[in-house]
């Protein structure tokens, strides 16, 4: 069988000092079908998508024969960042996805950002994979953009994930890869996972079985004999309604003892942690849960400020569990 | 002057952040001018802190106006100026991108909202702002969005060119973008630089703050005259763009005059010397902007100039 396989790069800029930026792309392709991309690395802390990546593009060349279209794999949208352990882009402070769909007269990094959205443009689904930031801890969930939901979440529930969150889009969220994407018509769903700095295999393995799942459902992937095969999920909790999340701040300065309770149901009044000085020896603030509910995002960094996010909460009600 | 901590943060391993307001006058809330927002926002802490000590002496002189009073916060965010941080020490965030703020959000949130409940209620607004590119600009007013009665009082500043922007999304959460949703007419200063003084730039903007005072009927100060600004906006700005990676070596800087064909700068291979591009202006007219660093990536736009048309 001919390779299926094809490395290019989808952007490049020349750097001062005998360097490019390469953007890159890994396209298996077979046929005429569909066309998935599965994006990530756009936060350079952000490292939980590169094991998906890995664990997919591995699948895909094992079993060339399964496939049916094209699935692109971006595992680094912003190269320098994930190189140098930053978040934004190294060097001009720039939260890369802040800047798009990017422009053509604009910097160097608005042109990458072109270059990745035209890349992206008519897929028929993009995959953005995120995990949170260094200070939060996510269960495994899917955030759809509430205009998008009636396209979007029939393909978020077979992802495998835990959650789905339909929210409104703030307009803050308009420079955002996701935004762009589905307001110029191809669908795009994020996907947060863990936290930073961090591979979570055992999230990543489901979500590239959820992946296998979508693309079965979509005609991309054929066969069912042996390993690997997809494999059924429980149906996420969704959530489309925003008055059942709600976020906990911090209400004092110091380290956060967290309980473990990321992905987890709470009862009212249970201890969600506790906020101490080291110092003095003294319990701040004891963080409760103020009502049954699921505890959909958890800090995970303990050093906080006042306000600092603690966690969201899902308001649960009857049929939710 | 009266000097108030208009907020404070306690923090778990530093002194208490402190944002500091020095008030003048008393009566109706005729201006507020507000500093640095970002850590490196040395040029704008400097103007404010200049601007103080001018203002404390006109009114010693007796000279703010009965019944109007003036605030002004040289920084909201000394924690990152300490640390040599631009953004929010803990998690890197940006304070101009969280107004109007939340009351029981998160950190940069609630300064965000404490500042701006002591901001809201001034009839003007002035913020020094900066670029989010490192650069060089010729000082002058910035307002967003069509030209109306606030491009007609931007003229008081006296400052050359009155840049009138389109607001894009980012904007709906700066304190900019706002002050004029409360009714506040704002205005943002570039005073030159960021991350380095400026001498003829911050007393060029000191002047055209007091002018502006002066002749909004807020302080009775002799000022010297002003320029007949001219309005600009994004359509004006011609950018020059490298079309290659390397060491940059300027001959052109903000503020000169250049004719169409003339070199800007050229950009040198980093290993041998050699020039790799010469950047030459298609037009003539005004260097409007200039990128200040000492590399330069493939398609930085470089220089910004203004077209003589507008001379």
């Amino acid at each position: 069988m001919d390779s299926i396989k094809q490395v290019s790069t989808v952007a490049s800029v020349a750097l001062p000092v005998d360097e490019r930026l390469m953007v890159r792309r890994c396209r298996y392709q077979a046929g005429q079908g569909r066309r998935l991309c599965v994006v990530t690395g756009t936060h350079g802390d952000e490292l939980a998508g590169q094991y998906v990546c890995f664990a997919l593009s591995q699948l895909l060349a094992a079993h060339p024969e399964r496939l049916r279209g094209t699935v692109d794999i971006y595992p680094a949208l912003n190269p320098m960042g994930i190189d140098s352990v930053t978040r934004g882009i190294p060097a001009f402070d720039l939260d890369m996805n802040r800047i798009f769909p990017g422009g053509r007269d604009g910097s160097a990094f608005e042109e990458i950002a072109c270059d990745i959205v035209e890349s992206l443009e008519g897929a028929d689904l993009v995959l953005d994979l995120h995990a949170s930031s260094l200070f939060l801890r996510e269960m495994l969930q899917g955030r759809v953009m509430r205009e998008c939901e009636a396209r979007l979440l029939p393909y978020a529930r077979r992802l495998g994930l835990d959650f789905v969150w339909v929210h409104p889009s703030a307009t803050v969220m308009q420079a955002t890869l996701s935004h762009t994407l589905n307001s110029r018509g191809t669908p795009c769903i994020v996907v947060e996972m863990d936290v930073a700095m961090r591979i979570n295999r055992e999230m990543g393995d489901r979500l590239v079985r959820g992946i296998l799942a979508l693309m079965e459902d979509l005609g991309m992937w054929t066969g069912d004999a042996g390993d690997p095969s997809p494999a059924p999920f429980p149906d996420p909790i969704v959530c489309d309604d925003d008055a059942r999340v709600t976020f906990i701040n911090a209400e004092s300065s110091g380290v956060f003892l967290a309980e473990d309770l990321c992905g987890r149901q709470v009862r009212a009044g249970e201890r969600l942690g506790r906020i101490v000085d080291p110092l003095q020896g003294e319990v701040l603030t004891d963080v409760r849960a103020p009502f049954d509910a699921l505890v959909f995002t958890m800090r995970a960094y303990p050093i906080v400020y006042q306000g600092s996010l603690i966690a969201r909460l899902l308001r649960m009600g009857g049929g939710d569990a | 002057m009266r000097k108030d901590i208009l907020f404070s943060l306690p923090s778990p391993y530093r002194d208490t952040m402190r944002v500091t307001g020095y008030r003048f006058g008393k009566g109706e809330k005729a201006c507020a001018i507000v500093g640095a927002m970002r850590g490196n926002e040395v040029q704008q802490l400097y103007v404010c802190s200049r601007l103080v000590s001018m203002l404390r002496e006109i009114e010693q002189e007796g000279g703010i106006v009965e019944g109007k009073s003036l605030l002004v916060i040289p920084t909201i965010n000394n924690f990152s100026m300490n640390l040599g941080k631009r953004f929010w020490p803990t998690d890197n965030t940006d304070i101009n991108r969280m107004f109007p703020g939340k009351r029981e959000g998160e950190t940069t949130e609630r300064i965000a909202y404490e500042v701006f409940e002591r901001l809201r209620c001034y009839q003007h607004g002035v913020q020094l702002a900066s670029f989010y590119m490192p650069g060089t600009f010729i000082p002058h007013v910035r307002l967003m969005g069509p030209a109306g009665k606030d491009a007609e009082l931007a003229r008081d500043f006296g400052l050359p060119y009155i840049y009138l922007r389109t607001p894009k999304p980012y904007d709906t959460v700066t304190l900019g973008y706002n002050w004029q949703r409360v009714g506040t007419h704002a205005f943002s200063l570039y005073a030159g630089k960021t991350d380095a003084i400026d001498e003829n730039a911050a007393d060029l903007c000191i002047r055209s703050i007091v002018r502006f005072l002066n002749l909004r009927g807020i302080v009775r100060c002799a000022t010297p005259p002003g320029h007949v600004s001219v309005t600009i906006g994004d359509e004006d700005l011609h950018a020059v763009s490298s079309t290659c990676g390397g060491l940059l070596r300027r001959v052109k800087f903000a503020g000169a005059h250049v004719r169409r064909g003339e070199q800007l700068a050229f950009v040198m291979d980093p290993g041998d010397g050699s020039v790799r591009e010469v950047l030459r202006t298609p037009i003539t007219g005004t260097l409007f902007f200039v990128h200040d660093q000492p590399f330069v990536l493939e398609h930085t736009p470089v220089f910004k100039i203004l077209g003589s048309r507008v001379d």
